[in-house]
């Protein structure tokens, strides 16, 4: 018998639903897994009794045969989610102690649907980052190594604690956000599937906000269909989310009917970038061909402004997330250090509760909004934000959905590209765009690299289709046949 | 639009003419906040009107209340205003301790009402149009105590979210009479419409002050902001302080700062307010946690439909319609309540007499016993009542005043109260003419000394009959009858 | 754009947030370069175009006027750091 983490997450519902295993063995099994990998550092937060206390009401459920849709089915979250009672960081020191008196609509969807919380797992201080370098808490290990070479790479990020937990077989799914690439690049790195629903398909509702016109929640999983399942749990409308969408949640699971012939797949020019490494060129081409055999047409397509969406989200993340970081000042909740007047207390608190990375991006935001500097930056980056929009509504008359490659580069080195923030940004130089359009995209594991590190392929789809990327991805997954493991 | 003399002030150098715009922030009558489901009511305890949304929590997110939108809505067409098909909700972005997010949600550069006017009563009677910049909707911040505790500053967040109207006018007013007569004429107008209480006292109702000087013709001087006005009496003293201080840095030769004041009642003085010293750059944008706000004719249509009578429209009708005099209409339809009472006495009967009624006598009695118009112990209808009994000539008025008294001290009906105390007027000829006859003879000597010319002599002599029949005889009746006898 | 240490202070302060002095001369430095790499927005012509206010095509969600939350002032006040009876405490501010 495999073991129990090696399970996916259809496995093992089909598993418990045919009394192979209790839940309470396979959250045994994941409690036992998440303090394996306490080296990676994967989790800020372990919750083992909670996860056993849900897997018994999961067994008593199921011995009823009343069992939701994911009922008994243990998951990471990432520590971006308010969780009731339990300590959420968003990976800062800001926000030291902060116990949310509240559950985010995202995670109350998926208790609501039986699953059961692991713990909080690791991520970039609010979600700002591509290696999962920034956290307080200290980085993620990959569980990956490349060959012959043992140095510790990174997850990618910011969902890094998200899609280590998942690689590790330490949780069946997790619960990642994505701003421009924060599920789908720590996908690609760590060789599982990431989705980023189209914007306001979850709810951000007791997320915590980094880029509040760019963040989603998305899951993380071992495979396609995995991701079907959980986004299906965590997805609908959400009155107190003013941005969430009353539109109906499909039969994600039902979506995977393996037939995409007839499907136009667009393949971006621009995407095709001076210096790309070959290996991702290599399976981007490889990615085509799959596509084309399962009877897919590919085209060629424009998105002629790609090379301004990375400075774009660098202007809109930064203005959006000076604002919603205000609000960590010292006063209700979280750090707090002295000062002699109001204004110390906050510039205090402030400065010792950010960490680098996040301060440099509140004061690039505060400048781009400030008088006199608006127009010139923020207002333009907004422009061309529509303009960006438009090349996708362009492009999706003359195509289903768009192929391309997941990340530039695999994984990275511990460490690596820390001095340099703008060659780190380049990271998400293929998962931004579609954040800014608010278009769903998935990353699919789909091949390795020469030294042998995961990389993965990018679907974007037309908004509200998740159902077509899915089905799209399900085959890309079959054909790529994905099987290393870390 | 003015012909309007300005009323200016006498300095060394001259005459100086101040300039003043208002912005008064109203509160929006709601039961819940602007982007929360908490209470507005208020006089809570603190912090317990505060959803976890106004508490700025990590992950919270606001929400519209619908109502406040229809409010504003009807706002601006009670003002007459442009109302905006397309208004975006920005950020306005700084740090206080009563501003739990770091910023305020309020609207910027694409508000939802755009230009309006508000007519002004004048004492003479004139009107004058005020233009109304705009209208927006924001939400309020919390309340700072500072006077607790030695060292701290505590922090209220009950009204923190609750729902404003900003409204601001052009610097179109030019003395401290004309700003208290635009806050009551836009207290009153808000009123009818039901979209603000108006009560300054619990802050519903709140003015800054935007003050400059100038000699006449000069371009406008610096202006000085004086904040969170909360009477009509401050405002009217802000102003008249603010605009003297200003004189008087100018004419010794200094210069306006542009800053943020504040109004101490208490010595009736501004000064400058020390938290707000530093530059701000507030870094507006459109909030992205909400969608543009996109309003169907259809709706403003439903809405103007709506509308009930206001004040410049039902004081017009008072005037054409009732005869009244422009200064007695606009007194009556300052509020609604009043109006609604008036007309209620008018119903039928002599307008003249009943706005008299109304405004001399109950109006008078009710400042006096510090009542508002909704707790007069006299009702519509009984004092209606006591109109009718004059008309009819029950009573005389001197009579009226008395029963009127009786009224107001145990709300009963005045027939009763005239019945029970034999206040019926006497208008018997036969009881008439004994009484005459009694005091011409009683009073020999003044019947020839009127009779030899002394004409003033003859209210006398009606004095004593009133006095014979206790008040109640019919005073025309009296003069016709005394008049004969005199002549004969 | 490139920064000089008097605007990062400036920026620093309007952030709330405390950077030694020696630090400016670095952070400038390193805005400096994230501006210069956003500035190449400047190359595409905008003359025109709507700035994108919502990346969701539906119009703003309104809530009925009714009073679903509050006293709740535990939930409220029990992450505070600081704060006495019913209120939050800020070092005093004087107005
Ligand atoms: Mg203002
Ligand atoms: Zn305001």
């Amino acid at each position: 018998m495999t073991t129990l983490t090696d399970l996916s997450m259809a496995e093992a519902r089909d598993g418990l639903r045919a009394r192979k295993y209790s839940a309470k063995e396979l959250a045994e099994a994941h409690v036992a897994a998440v303090e394996r990998i306490k080296p990676l550092n994967a989790f800020i937060t372990a919750t083992p009794e909670r996860a056993l206390a849900a897997a018994a009401e999961a067994d008593r459920r199921l011995a009823r045969g009343e069992e939701r849709a994911m009922e008994g089915l243990p998951l990471a979250i990432k520590d971006l989610f308010c969780t009731e009672g339990v300590l959420t960081t968003a990976a800062s020191h800001i926000l030291d102690g902060f116990k949310p008196p509240y559950e985010s609509t995202v995670t109350a969807n998926l208790w609501r649907a039986g699953a059961l919380m692991l713990g909080k797992a690791n991520l970039d201080e609010f979600a700002m980052g591509s290696s999962n370098m920034t956290s307080h808490y200290g980085p993620v290990e990959s569980p990956w190594r490349r060959k012959g070479d043992n140095r510790a790479l990174v997850p990618g990020g910011s969902s890094g604690g998200s899609a280590a937990a998942v690689a590790a077989r330490a949780a069946l799914g997790a619960t990642g956000t994505d701003t421009g690439g924060s599920i789908r690049q720590p996908a690609a790195f760590c060789g599982i599937v990431g989705m980023k629903p189209t914007y306001g398909r979850c709810s951000r509702w007791g997320i915590v906000a980094f880029a509040s016109s760019l963040d989603q929640a998305g899951p993380l999983t071992r495979n396609v269909r995995d991701a079907a399942i959980m986004l299906g749990a965590m997805a609908g409308h959400d009155p107190k989310d003013s941005t969430s969408v009353d539109t109906p949640v499909p039969d994600y699971e039902m979506a995977l009917t393996g037939d995409i012939r007839g499907l136009r797949i667009g393949i971006p020019r621009e995407y095709r970038m001076d210096g790309m490494n070959p290996e991702i060129e290599r399976l981007w081409e490889q990615g085509k061909a799959w596509l084309r055999d399962a009877g897919a047409e590919p085209v060629d397509i424009s998105l002629p402004h790609t090379k301004y969406a990375l400075p774009t989200y660098y202007i809109v993340a930064p203005a959006e997330a000076s604002s919603n970081l205000a609000r960590y000042d010292g006063v209700r909740y979280g750090l707090r250090v002295p000062g002699r007047t109001l204004d110390e207390m906050y510039e205090n608190t402030r400065a010792a509760g950010f960490g680098k990375e996040v301060r440099r991006r509140v004061m690039i935001g505060t400048y781009v909004l400030s008088a006199g500097y608006y127009d010139a930056y923020y207002n333009k980056a907004r422009q061309i934000r529509t303009l960006i929009a438009r090349d996708f509504d362009r492009a999706f008359k003359v195509c289903d959905a768009i192929l391309t490659p997941t990340a530039p580069s695999a994984a990275f080195a511990l460490g690596e590209k820390m001095d340099d923030p703008i060659a780190m940004y380049l990271n998400d130089v293929f998962t931004v765009p579609a954040s800014l359009a608010g278009l769903p995209a998935i990353s699919v594991p789909a091949g390795l690299s020469g030294d042998g590190l995961p990389l993965g392929l990018h679907l974007i789809g037309r908004a509200f289709d998740e159902a077509g990327v899915l089905k799209i991805a399900h085959v890309l997954e079959r054909a790529a046949d994905f099987r290393a493991r870390p | 639009m003015t012909t309007h003399a300005p009323h200016l002030i006498r300095g060394e150098s001259g005459d100086w003419e101040v300039v003043i715009g208002l912005e008064v922030h109203a509160q929006v009558t709601s039961q819940a906040k602007l982007f929360s489901g908490a209470a507005t009511a208020f006089g809570a305890e603190p912090n317990t009107q505060v959803s976890l949304v106004d508490a700025a929590m990590p992950g919270m997110l606001p929400v519209i209340n619908g109502h406040c939108i229809e409010q504003a809505i009807k706002t601006g067409l009670g003002l007459k205003a442009q109302i905006n098909r397309r208004s975006v909700f920005d950020r306005k972005n700084y740090f206080y301790a009563d501003l739990p997010a770091g910023y305020q949600i309020s609207q910027y550069l694409q508000p939802i009402v755009g230009k309006g006017e508000i007519v002004l009563d004048l004492p003479d009677g004139r009107g004058r149009t005020i233009a109304i910049t705009r209208l927006h909707l924001e939400m309020d911040a919390g309340k700072s105590l500072h006077d607790q505790h030695p060292s701290q500053t505590y922090i209220d967040l009950n009204r923190a979210g609750v729902a404003l109207m900003e409204i601001v006018s052009e610097p179109d007013l030019r003395t401290a009479e004309e700003a208290g007569a635009y806050v009551r004429k836009l207290r009153s107008i808000l009123r009818y419409l039901g979209t603000c209480d108006g009560n300054m006292e619990e802050g519903s109702l709140r003015c800054d002050c935007n003050v400059s000087v100038r000699h006449p013709g000069e371009k406008l001087g610096t202006r000085t902001e004086t904040k969170n006005v909360n009477s009509v009496r401050f405002v009217m003293a802000a102003i008249e302080h603010e605009a003297r201080r200003q004189i008087g840095v100018l004419e010794s030769g200094g210069t306006i700062q542009q800053e943020t004041r504040l109004f101490d009642p208490a010595t009736g003085t501004t000064r400058p307010m020390r938290s707000k010293e530093h530059a701000h750059d507030y870094r507006y944008f459109p909030d992205p946690d909400l969608l543009p706000l996109e309003l169907s004719e259809a709706e403003i249509e439903r809405i103007r439909a709506s509308l009930p009578e206001l004040p410049d429209d039902k004081k017009k009708r008072f005037i054409e319609g009732y005869k009244l005099s422009a200064q007695d209409a606009g007194v009556l339809v300052a509020e609604q309540a009043a109006a609604n009472f008036f007309e209620a006495v008018a119903a039928g009967r002599d307008a003249k007499l009943a706005a008299n009624w109304v405004i001399n006598e109950l109006f008078g009695r009710l400042n006096a016993a510090g009542k508002p118009i909704d707790a007069s112990p006299v009702a519509a209808e009984r004092l209606g009542a006591l109109v009718d009994l004059i008309q009819d000539g029950t009573i005389s008025g001197r009579i009226a005043k008395d029963v009127f008294e009786t009224m107001f001290e145990t709300g009963r009906d005045p027939a009763a109260i005239v019945e029970e105390k034999g206040l019926r007027q006497v208008s018997d000829t036969g009881a008439l003419d004994a009484a005459i006859a009694e005091v011409l003879a009683g009073n020999a000597d003044k019947v020839a000394e009127f009779k030899s010319g002394k004409d003033k002599l003859f209210g006398f002599f009606v004095g004593q009959v009133m006095k014979k029949t206790g008040g109640k005889a019919n005073p025309g009746l009296v003069n016709d009858m005394l008049r004969k006898k005199l002549s004969s | 754009m490139a920064l000089d240490k008097a605007a990062v202070r400036k920026i620093a302060r309007l952030a709330r947030i405390r950077v030694a002095e020696e630090e400016l001369d670095g952070l400038a430095v390193e805005l400096s370069n994230i501006l210069t790499f956003v500035e190449q927005l400047g190359e595409v012509d905008t003359a025109g175009v709507e700035p994108m206010t919502s990346v969701v095509a539906m119009t703003l969600p309104r809530r009925a006027d009714a009073v679903t939350d509050g006293n709740t002032a535990d939930k409220v006040l029990v992450n505070a750091p600081e704060g006495t009876g019913n209120f939050f405490a800020v070092p005093k501010v004087v107005e």
